[in-house]
């Protein structure tokens, strides 16, 4: 095999013919053309004119050198030319393809799959032994022959998980019982811990070739939660260039189906790995979220789950006393009702029907006295991790609650009374309320400065007051304290919910408190002792290209595990459920790295898309092919024997095999039925229903165009040629006039046809409908047309009809006629009736319908044919009988210019009766 | 006559031509009629000239008396110039002329036909008699005259190259002699020695085809003559072309020296150009030989 820069040849032995090339160059123009017979008149001015070379004229060079190219294409393509050879296939020994595997190549996955299989193929070629090998689920590593191995190619799948030590070990597990042998191994491109191992023992196990595609990965860490905003990050292994990745959030529509909830952009900064993007979505749209996805590739790093911590509370309101009917703003909850409402469940009821639906948040409006059943339900629910919400007011302050001894579900001890500050009997102005502290967590809030308290329930001082107020005011009095209990929590505000003791829960302060209060009521991460000896069951599990899959079966999870754990095939990443809440694993992590693979100079990268092997055997033969079907057109034209109009023809034929042309006939269509609407109107034009008999539209037109012919000399309707109109693709509204041969085995037009051809007739047009059978006088279907006329009449919207009246309009519009006869002399021509009232106006009945056009005209008398001319004007068919019919002829065309102009004059002729009666008043 | 049918559908394919060329004719000599060429003389004629007042030596019948009477002076009634000339055509038929060198052209018989007819017509319409030459139709005059000029012209000869025709030409006639003169040049000779002894006078129209102007061949070429009889085969057809120029312009030479000696006139039009160009200058040639 010889190989010239991407070209190689399988028998280069054959290029040795290229040097015969110059040697037909000069026996080919040595040969002279065959004379070219011409007849010439001047050929007498010749006789006797001697050649003075007696070398005929050479065949033109760029025909020879047509010649050379075919001959030329030939040799080379015999030659065997490859582009792209593969030139490593000379390799033998056992192969080893081992492929990371991990999610961090799902985008590339396919056509990762696609290179194993043509190495594979390859390798099968070169009669290797071949072996395949999943660093991310690693197995033991068995040689075998290319067929046996290529049914596991499709196997090939990213896991959702990345190479983490465990497989590591495994893989070098695997690797050391193995004889020396080639390695590929198609890197996700991605740098993991291990990776140098793994590389040292492919190395000292023979050649290590690496495919990456270079590829930037790209991975979306879970949503955080941040002043009442999601923040979403993603991280990526390329710092090169700007970058925008969008991304979505998936969640559940009220009706229950998954759709993007809404939408956003991250844009990555030259040279920065990390970008960040902030959606500030409602309350109800982010506790229905249920996964973030970064677009442009799938892969399970992409995709973010949401878990509980984006869920929507549920909240149970408790009051102390009842609301008094009317007094709405004063009712204990009804501030907290306003704040919540938009972002939490709430729920209604006494607290022991509600302790059982496991509500977030209980809310104890001014509650001092539980029932001792109670108060340990609320005890124990708190302790599973509630949190308890209180607030004061007149009853708390009146109650012994938590006076000597601290109550459990109380934060502090409370002072009897509380005190009432900038009222009208006590000295002092209302307080207003201190910035929140560090560890508060309010920590942050502005405080508007009209917030003021004026009335507060007071903590007794203990030593463990400090630590438990997260909220004082300027005094330095608690406004709210808080303490843990069991997982859980219970707060306390010192004043009323409502506006009675202060103006905070007017101010957007409270639903900031509160939501603070909500957020931070759940752990954002629980920790590996929060959740040591729980069970974990998977409910979704991800693939690695980032599908959500039922978890099925699969055995449930230390909840230990499930914190610490790296995950694996044992800990896929999903949404697993505990007893009380679900927890998202993700694939990425705070502490998940996103580098790109780096390679040791002695070890080969290539890319994944590699140049394939192509035979340019077929190429050149057939360029050989149509470079001597040029010479054979070229040489005819030399030699005169292919005529200028030929060769167009030839030439286009050429080219039409060579190149077929792809069909544009949506373009065409448009453009022809443009064209049908100008040519349609910019004359009058008498339009042909056509019928699909060839012989009866041929007649139609012909017909049309001797009536068009009349028109044009008789009148001063000067139409131009006449149409076929197609009912189902043409607009009619173009015509004032179809004529429509009815034959018997005419197909019924298409419901959108009627419905124009209805309109078409509302609107004025007028239909001549020929039977063409004279014999439409019974008009009860005597002939196959008449009944084929009924059923295409049937849905048409047309008037009651009568015989043509003898003083119709159409007896009068330009000649005065009581005959219309066509082919057929048949007298009865059915129009539209005289509306049963219709006055006799000087023997006129009046007609007001469509400007007094009849829309049908319905008869058999077959006026086409009658009409019918040729070119010159001559008649086509016989009409009668010598005189006779030549006359009938005549009145045949009179009656087609009554009916023109009928139809485009209107009611104008008709009113011509009534010219007298005009003159007359006018008094002339 | 022993084939009646096929003589006769011959006869209709002729005769279908003629309509054609005289509708051409017809039309390409009205547009020569245009206000020109009234022959603006007083003479022997039916036509009214003018009114002149009588002057001494004018016969007394030659007096019109309806226009003396309507004043004292006596007035005479001119009648315009009219004298009958003959003209005698010939049309070369000969194979030659059925030759165009592509299908945009019209071949030169087809243009000789046509300049012929719309010529006669013109001469027609002007009271000239017009005829073939030789003794197949004499000069007559009339519209008749022309149908019978239309058939005569379609006629084809069978020769290769034709032969101009001097039988019967009547003495100091007029003659138009249209070919394309590529034949025997002793015998166009002959012929106008012919008719300058009889006192003709005429004009020779040359016809030719662009192809035969330019003659652009190359290559090896096997040139035939229409009918057959001729042929020659060049090898580089290219090296003819000065030479058979140089003889091409050398047979119009001496055309025009032939027609200048014996008092014709000669011009050679191309099948390329318009008709109407040739139709101008055949009318003009004819007013000033008159």
């Amino acid at each position: 095999m010889l190989t010239l820069g991407p070209l190689g040849f399988l028998a280069p032995g054959l290029l040795l013919a290229l040097i015969a090339l110059p040697v037909l160059w000069i026996l080919l123009r040595a040969v002279p053309p065959a004379p070219m017979r011409r007849l010439f008149p001047g050929v007498a001015l010749l006789l006797g004119l001697e050649d003075e070379d007696t070398v005929t004229d050479r065949t033109p060079w760029w025909l020879l050198l047509l010649r050379m190219l075919a001959v030329a294409a030939v040799i080379v393509g015999l030659a065997g030319p490859v582009l792209n050879p593969e030139t490593q296939s000379g390799r033998s020994g056992p192969l080893l393809i081992a492929s990371d595997a991990s999610w961090a190549g799902a985008p590339q996955a396919a056509q990762r799959r696609e290179r194993v299989r043509d190495l594979v193929l390859e390798a099968g070629r070169a009669g290797r032994p071949v072996a395949l090998l999943r660093l991310s689920a690693p197995e033991p590593v068995q040689f075998q022959a290319a067929d046996a191995v290529l049914p596991r190619v499709p196997g090939m799948i990213p896991e959702p998980w990345s190479v983490e030590s465990a497989q590591v070990d495994a893989a070098l597990e695997a690797l050391d019982e193995l004889d020396a042998h080639e390695t590929i191994w198609l890197s996700d491109g991605r740098a993991y811990a291990g990776q140098d191992a793994l590389r040292a023992a492919f190395q000292s196990a023979g050649a290590l070739r690496v495919i990456e595609t270079g590829a930037p990965v790209h991975g979306l860490l879970p949503a955080r939660f941040e002043d009442g905003a999601l923040v979403l990050r993603a991280r990526r292994s390329l710092a090169r260039g700007g970058e925008e990745a969008p991304v979505a959030a998936f969640g559940r529509d009220p009706a229950g189906i998954e759709r993007v909830l809404a939408e956003g952009v991250l844009t990555f900064e030259d040279g920065a790995t990390e970008a960040e993007l902030t959606l500030a979505l409602p309350a109800e749209l982010r506790a229905r979220l249920t996964r973030f996805e970064l677009m442009g590739g799938r892969s399970a790093g992409r995709v973010a789950l949401a878990d509980d911590s984006l869920q929507r509370r549920e909240v149970a309101l408790i009051a102390g006393r009842e609301n008094r009917e009317g007094l709405e703003l004063l009712a204990p909850l009804h501030y907290l009702r306003q704040a919540l409402e938009p972002s939490a469940e709430l729920l209604d009821g006494a607290l022991l029907d509600i302790l059982p639906a496991n509500p977030d948040v209980i809310v104890l409006a001014d509650v001092a006295t539980l029932a001792p059943a109670e108060a340990d339900a609320v005890a124990e629910w708190v302790e599973a991790g509630g949190l308890l919400l209180r607030f004061a007011g007149p009853r708390l302050a009146a109650s012994e609650l938590s006076r000597e001894v601290e109550d459990p579900l109380m934060p502090v001890r409370l002072r009897a009374g509380g005190r009432t500050v900038g009222g009208a009997m006590s000295w002092g102005a209302p307080k207003a309320l201190a910035p929140f502290p560090d560890e508060s967590p309010f920590f942050g809030l502005t405080i508007p400065e009209d917030v003021t308290v004026s009335s507060q329930v007071m903590a007794q001082p203990d030593p463990t007051l400090a630590e438990r107020v997260i909220a004082q005011l300027t005094d330095g009095t608690p406004l709210v304290t808080a303490k843990p209990l069991g997982q859980g929590r219970v707060v306390l505000f010192h004043v009323t919910a409502n506006a009675e003791w202060s103006n905070l829960p007017l101010s957007g302060l409270f639903v900031e408190m509160l939501e603070r209060l909500s957020v931070s009521a759940r752990a954002s991460r629980p920790t590996a002792e929060d959740l040591a000896g729980t069970v974990w069951k998977p409910v979704q599990v991800l693939d690695g290209a980032g599908r959500l899959l039922d978890a099925g079966t699969m055995p449930g999870i230390d909840g230990a595990a499930l914190v610490e754990d790296p995950l694996g095939p044992a800990l896929p990443p999903g949404l697993y459920e505990g007893a009380e809440r679900r927890i998202a694993l993700n694939v990425m992590r705070e502490d998940t790295a996103l580098a790109p693979a780096v390679w040791p100079a002695d070890v080969p990268v290539e890319g994944l898309d590699v140049a394939q092997e192509q035979p340019l055997k077929g190429w050149l033969l057939a360029l050989a092919m149509a470079l001597l079907g040029a010479d054979a057109v070229a040489s005819l034209a030399l030699s005169g024997r292919l005529p200028g109009r030929r060769l167009s023809a030839g030439l286009a034929v050429f080219a039409a095999l060579s190149f077929p042309v792809e069909g544009r006939a949506q373009e065409a269509g448009a453009s022809a039925s443009d064209d049908f609407a100008i040519a349609a109107t910019s004359e009058v034009v008498l339009a042909h229903v056509l019928t699909g008999d060839a012989a009866v539209d041929r007649t139609a037109e012909a017909g049309l165009f001797g009536l068009s012919q009349t028109l044009f000399f008789r009148t001063s309707i000067e139409p131009a040629a006449p149409m076929g109109v197609d009912l189902e693709r043409d607009e009619l509204a173009f015509f004032p006039f179809l004529y429509w041969p009815v034959t018997a085995d005419q197909p019924l037009p298409s419901d959108l046809a009627y419905a124009r051809l209805n309109a078409y007739l509302r609107t004025g047009g007028m239909i001549l409908f020929d039977t063409r059978d004279a014999d439409v006088a019974g008009y009860g279907g005597a002939s196959p047309e008449a009944r084929r006329l009924q059923q295409i009449a049937a849905p048409l919207d047309l008037p009651p009809l009568e015989p043509l009246p003898e003083d119709h309009v159409l007896t009068r519009a330009f000649y005065l006629l009581q005959d219309f006869p066509g082919r057929h002399n048949g007298r009865a021509v059915w129009v539209e009736a005289a509306p049963p009232d219709a006055e006799q106006i000087e023997g006129m009945p009046f007609r007001n319908l469509n400007d007094n056009v009849t829309p049908v005209v319905i008869g058999g008398n077959d006026w086409a044919a009658a009409w019918a001319m040729d070119e010159r004007g001559t008649p086509l068919y016989p009409v009668g009988r010598g005189y006779a019919g030549e006359r009938q002829r005549e009145i045949a065309l009179r009656f087609g210019v009554n009916l023109v102009m009928h139809v485009l004059t209107g009611n104008y002729k008709s009113d011509q009766v009534h010219v007298p009666a005009l003159l007359d008043r006018l008094g002339q | 006559m022993s084939q009646p049918a096929a003589l006769r559908s011959r006869a209709e394919a002729t005769a279908a031509g003629v309509p054609a060329l005289l509708a051409a004719a017809e039309h390409l000599a009205g547009t020569v009629l245009l206000g020109e060429h009234g022959r603006r003389r007083a003479g022997l004629g039916d036509d009214f000239w003018q009114y002149r007042p009588v002057r001494p030596g004018d016969e007394t019948r030659l007096i019109d008396w309806r226009r003396s009477a309507r004043g004292d002076e006596t007035f005479l009634r001119e009648r315009e110039w009219q004298i009958a000339q003959s003209v005698t055509v010939w049309l070369d038929g000969a194979a030659s002329m059925r030759f165009a060198s592509s299908d945009k052209l019209t071949t030169k018989a087809d243009r000789a036909q046509l300049l012929a007819l719309a010529v006669s017509i013109l001469l027609v319409r002007g009271g000239e008699r017009v005829g073939l030459a030789g003794t197949g139709l004499p000069p007559r005059r009339g519209e008749a005259q022309v149908l019978r000029l239309a058939e005569a012209f379609l006629r084809e000869g069978e020769a290769d190259y034709g032969v101009p025709e001097t039988r019967a030409m009547l003495p100091h006639a007029r003659a138009l002699f249209i070919s394309d003169f590529m034949g025997d040049f002793a015998a166009v000779e002959a012929a106008l020695h012919k008719a300058a002894d009889r006192g003709v006078r005429g004009i020779l129209l040359q016809i030719l085809d662009p192809a035969e102007e330019a003659f652009p061949f190359t290559g090896r070429t096997l040139f035939q003559s229409v009918g057959g009889s001729l042929s020659h085969e060049t090898l580089k057809a290219r090296d003819l072309k000065a030479r058979y120029l140089e003889r091409l312009a050398e047979r119009k030479d001496a055309l025009e020296a032939l027609a200048r000696l014996t008092g014709w006139r000669y011009s050679a039009h191309h099948t390329g150009e318009s008709a109407q160009a040739a139709l101008l200058w055949l009318w003009h040639a004819f007013d000033g030989a008159r």
